[in-house]
């Protein structure tokens, strides 16, 4: 596998693997963060994988770059190129209430594409999204690719507050707001689950490396499932 | 009044936040490090009471705070210079000061510095969540008092231990105290995407002033200064270290902190080291300053020096 490094702070390193967006890259970017958090354990702090990097943050007191760097690559040696994925074939599935209730973007993601919105609901629903990378805000998963006819710019102008669980697109990119936040991203509904919970065992309810796939409710069910408008 | 021993705020401040070495191992979630944003003074207030270094303290930002003693005890004020007053009596920073049962502490607004850094014998009695860190997220409300983000409250009680062994009344040498109005350099380890600006930005940015802007809070310092020819592209976003310093599209560098997002698209210059964020964290907005290139090499050994004095003797336990 190849692989560069580049020196991002005091005590981080960001490991590239590539240069363009693509699933398998990310996918060889997954198993290379479980393959180094095997074989160097606490010797990282934290580790950030993304798109096409790996952030790596170590402990600059008992470690040196040198020594830490010949050991990542002794452990990526002998990554395969492919492999299988721990987290595939694992699909979560989430509800959302697509509604401009919920979704204030919803009418004019579909106005721009020439749709209508039962449409739209039906094409972004019809994916299986590939969680590329969380980051941003806890909990907040990066999914994608949306159909490119429903592929829409950020807004020219963030929201000041967009509700916990919230849907939006942003280019060919979809994701929900796990907490209350400014955001500008084109949003087109909302799901009553709890994307970020600090009490649970695992805090995040997406991984990066998941896919995910949306199911429309109707106002009656998101109600019932404990979701807010 | 809790039946626990503690601290109990009657003037909770402008903002006031339980902080401590930040959290570990969490930044996968989309969950930043936070922490003390001066960790000097807040390292140098707990050394001061024997606490080991990580222990929590309250980060005080702008002064005004108020507060009431239900145990003997000592304390130490670290970071902005401030009047404290115990009972009305004038008490000295960055000293170990002794607090007997009823005492009423109070600090001014800071002359100079804005964050001033609270530790009491033992340690606050706070659990740690996530990451193992109570380190208060205002805008993700985790961690702090009651683990959900809120900033220090008006009739707040901060838990202490009422039996730690008692230290000796001393003080940090002036010589190690920090001087919150010389004139201030940041060190900037050249790294990240430098290599993709041109010369001439670099030159722009290594030999002017900027100045720190209102829009600077835990996340960011927000510098104003000649523009930095941005790059034309956006990166793929990618993991965001400390003290990145962004260039985004109207070329006013940005400089990530503790609470920064944990991904980012925007093309860095590199990294200012923690020793100078350390000093950063006590300027106000309108303080001009300027950057210098260290090399890693450098900045490591002043990043060893500071965490070998803080977790050596004398501060395990």
């Amino acid at each position: 596998m190849f692989w560069r490094y580049e020196v991002t702070g005091v005590d981080t390193i960001t490991l590239h693997f590539g240069d363009a967006i693509d699933i398998a890259l990310t996918e060889r970017i997954q198993r290379a963060a479980r393959a180094l958090s095997h074989r160097l354990g606490p010797r990282l702090i934290d580790m950030v994988p993304s798109y096409t990097t790996l952030l790596l943050r170590y402990n600059v007191l008992e470690d040196d770059l040198a020594s830490l760097v010949a050991d990542i690559t002794n452990a990526l040696a002998t990554l395969p190129e492919v492999g299988t994925n721990a987290a595939k074939g694992d699909v979560v599935e989430i509800p959302v209430y697509y509604d401009p209730s919920t979704g204030p973007d919803l009418d004019a993601v579909a106005a721009k594409a020439g749709l209508s919105r039962e449409q739209v609901i039906q094409k972004h629903s019809a994916e299986e999204y590939y969680v590329f990378a969380i980051g941003f805000a806890p909990g907040f998963a990066y999914l994608g690719e949306v159909p490119a006819e429903l592929a829409t710019p950020r807004l020219a102008t963030p929201r000041a507050r967009v509700p916990a669980g919230t849907l939006g697109i942003a280019d060919t990119q979809t994701a929900i707001y796990p907490l209350q936040s400014p955001g500008g991203w084109n949003l087109i509904g909302r799901t009553p689950l709890t994307l970020f919970d600090p009490g649970r065992g695992q805090p995040s309810l997406l991984q990066a490396g998941q896919r995910v796939r949306f199911r429309p409710i109707g106002r009656e069910e998101y109600l019932a499932l404990g979701g807010q408008l | 009044m809790s039946t626990q021993p503690g601290l109990t705020f009657t003037k909770p401040g402008f903002l006031s936040l339980l902080q401590d070495g930040g959290r570990q191992g969490v930044m996968h979630l989309g969950l930043a490090t936070g922490g003390a944003m001066d960790r000097n003074a807040w390292a140098w207030a707990n050394r001061l009471l024997d606490n080991p270094f990580g222990t929590p303290a309250l980060e005080i930002t702008f002064g005004g705070v108020e507060f009431t003693s239900h145990l003997a005890t000592q304390i130490a004020i670290t970071g902005a210079e401030v009047q404290c007053r115990v009972n009305g009596e004038s008490r000295p920073l960055w000293s170990v000061i002794n607090i007997q049962a009823g005492d009423r502490i109070a600090l001014s607004a800071p002359k100079v510095g804005i964050r001033n850094y609270l530790a009491v014998l033992g340690g606050f009695q706070v659990a740690p969540g996530l990451g193992n860190s109570c380190a208060t997220f205002t805008r993700e409300g985790l961690g702090g008092l009651n683990q959900d983000g809120r900033p220090l409250q008006e009739g707040d009680h901060l838990p202490c231990h009422a039996d730690s062994a008692r230290v000796l009344n001393r003080k940090v040498s002036e010589r190690w105290r920090p001087d919150y109005k010389e004139e201030l350099v940041l060190s900037v380890i050249p790294c990240a995407q430098i290599d993709r600006f041109p010369a001439s930005v670099l030159d722009t940015f290594f030999n002017n002033p900027y100045t720190l802007t209102r829009q600077t809070d835990r996340m960011g310092a927000r510098l104003k200064g000649p523009a930095l020819e941005p790059l034309g592209e956006r990166l793929i976003s990618e993991g965001t270290s400390l003290g990145a310093i962004q260039v985004p599209a109207d070329g006013q560098p940005i400089v990530l902190l503790n609470d920064r997002q944990t991904i980012g698209g925007y093309p860095k210059l590199g990294a200012v080291t923690p020793r100078s964020l350390d000093a950063l964290a006590q300027r106000t907005p309108g303080t001009t300053l300027r950057f210098r290139p260290v090399t890693l090499h450098e900045a490591q050994i002043e990043e060893r020096q500071f965490l070998s004095f803080f977790t050596a003797t004398g501060s395990q336990r």
